[in-house]
């Protein structure tokens, strides 16, 4: 049982003002801002809105900086803020079909209908560092060779002679992309190659973690937002695992689109769907190997994978697991980790799991006490029977 | 659904998506004499997924909305609606929404918010234009040929 301790006031007044201190470094080098954050650590705030979930950049940017970067941390703000708030009702469910499309690949069809669109994508660089980001007060977005890795001994400056890069080129040249690119799990469907997703009878409302404890087995609905508000290396590692045979899937990516889609609400009041506004997400279809049965011809089944934000590690890494957690639907043994709802649903909340982890380093002193004085008499009565013991001992040797 | 409100979920919608900036230039320097019956509140919207985007639906997470409620001096009620914490931006869309319903389809404010939309629509399509420069085209390799 924990025991309560008192006092200590002063020390914990003193403990958020270091903590100020350190928020704030250097007081020569600026301050950050909460828009500059939002604006240029966006994948960061994606993170922070979608294990905080609650999707609002300007709070997911102050809880970073309030933070330190902590990402766990500025879940945990989220998720406090988000329990002082009423909640005014659920949307209509968002049609990602409809998606204002930013980036669109699919490693399935190389000819898909509305094409393969990169957008803004780390996959294709060098990761190599690009040193003319140190310098501050450059005019605007800059692409091509940094004159830092080209050659140039001892240069530091990318405005200086010489700097071979060029103001991005390739914006307004080409026509808009299609205004609907259908998604690619949809296109095999059509052949009836894909397991089909359809909503249960009577489209029912969906169990909310939030408001109601979770028993198991969990179904997908449940299972789904675990994982959409869950811990994006929790689920990566369960993903990777699923990938190196701790789970036997053998995944190809559908699809993974990234924009913006609209959020529909109808207000009690009005009695009409309201377009509130568009949140940007990542969807992410994994094509698996195949099951049927007596009755359904082998078929593609699917992983599903959604986040906030541009979130693609997250939304694949999902989607991986969502399939391993079909396991039960598909007569499979669910023999490893990420194949069981229970262990997967039970460790993927980050906040719960700091929580729990990181409240040992509270003070115990009443339970230690315990078990102190509980090995004292433990060793004292072996110390006892020992001595007691040696002369029957040659004894119980014969 | 009628034409009157179909109307008025394409301006709740642009409004949504304006700056509070935009939102006051449309209201202009002056409010109208109005009540508020709704005071700017901020709260959350559950925002639903479907599984594989056409299944079974699911909670993804829940989103800031603003609302608020007016009525003008002179009779109609406006709404708005919106994704975010902004009380300000909510209080002026909600008199623009009234505002909108009772002028003809010809006013300055009316053609003003159509403006709006196509500054919206151009901003959307500028950045369709962006990703389609990233269009690619993959050809795969015959090993072996």
């Amino acid at each position: 049982m924990y025991v309560a301790v008192k006092g200590g006031e002063a020390a914990i007044l003193a403990t958020h003002e270091r903590v100020a201190e350190a928020r704030r470094g250097d007081a020569a080098v600026p301050e950050i801002s909460v828009a500059q954050i939002r604006e240029q650590q966006a994948l960061a705030c994606a993170r922070v809105m979608n294990e905080g979930s609650l999707y609002d950049a300007d709070l997911a940017a102050l809880a970073l900086k309030q933070a330190q970067g902590d990402v766990i941390e500025a879940a945990f703000l989220m998720r406090a803020y988000r329990t002082t708030l009423p909640r005014f009702g659920s949307s209509e469910p968002v049609d990602t079909a409809q998606m204002a499309i930013r980036r669109r690949v699919s490693a399935t069809y190389k000819d898909l209908p509305g094409g393969q669109v990169l957008g803004p994508t780390y996959d294709y660089t060098h990761r190599l560092f690009d040193f003319a980001l140190m310098d501050e007060g450059a005019p605007s977005v800059m692409v091509g060779p940094d004159p830092t890795i080209s050659g140039r001994e001892g240069a530091s400056s990318t405005t200086a002679a010489g700097d071979a890069r060029v103001e991005p080129e390739h914006d307004g040249l080409h026509a808009p992309l299609d205004a609907r690119m259908p998604r690619v799990p949809d296109i095999l469907g059509a052949e009836g190659l894909m397991e089909p997703e359809v909503a249960p009878e009577g489209d029912p409302r969906p169990f909310d973690l939030t408001r109601e404890p979770v028993s198991f087995p969990a179904d997908r609905d449940v299972r789904l937002q675990a994982m959409a508000r869950g811990d994006e290396g929790f689920l990566l590692g369960l993903g990777y695992s699923v990938q190196r045979g701790f789970g036997g899937n053998h995944p190809f990516v559908g699809e993974i689109r990234v924009g913006e889609v609209s959020v529909e609400f109808v207000p009690e009041e009005l009695g009409f769907a309201v377009d509130l506004g568009e949140i940007t997400l990542t969807e992410c279809q994994m094509v698996n190997q195949f099951a049927g049965s007596k009755d359904v011809p082998p078929q593609f089944t699917r992983g599903y994978g959604l986040a906030f934000g541009h979130s693609e590690r997250k939304a694949m890494s999902m989607s991986l697991v969502d399939r391993a957690l079909k396991a039960r639907e598909f007569g499979e043994a669910a023999e490893y980790p990420a194949q069981q709802d229970e262990f997967v649903l039970y460790h993927s909340d980050n906040v719960e799991a700091a929580g729990f982890v990181e409240h040992l380093k509270l003070p115990h002193y009443v339970d230690f006490q315990g078990e102190l004085e509980l090995i004292r008499r433990i060793r004292r009565e072996r110390e006892a029977r020992l001595a007691a013991e040696p002369e029957t001992l040659p004894e119980a040797a014969e | 659904m009628t034409a009157p409100t179909i109307d008025r979920q394409r301006w709740m919608a642009i409004l949504a998506r304006a700056s509070r900036a935009e939102i006051a230039e449309l209201v202009g320097p002056e409010l109208p004499r109005h009540e508020l019956l709704k005071a700017p509140e901020t709260g959350t919207v559950m925002v639903e997924g479907r599984a594989g985007g056409a299944g079974r639906r699911f909670n993804l997470g829940e989103a800031t909305v603003t609302r608020c409620v007016v009525r003008l001096s002179d009779g109609p009620m406006g709404f708005s609606y919106a994704l975010g914490r902004d009380a300000r931006k909510a209080r002026l869309a909600a008199i623009l929404d009234a505002r909108l319903q009772r002028e003809e389809a010809t006013s300055p404010l009316h053609r003003a918010v159509s403006d709006l939309a196509a500054r919206q629509a151009a901003a959307h399509e500028l950045a369709s234009r962006k990703a389609a420069a990233t269009k690619v085209d993959f050809f795969t390799l015959v090993r072996g040929a």
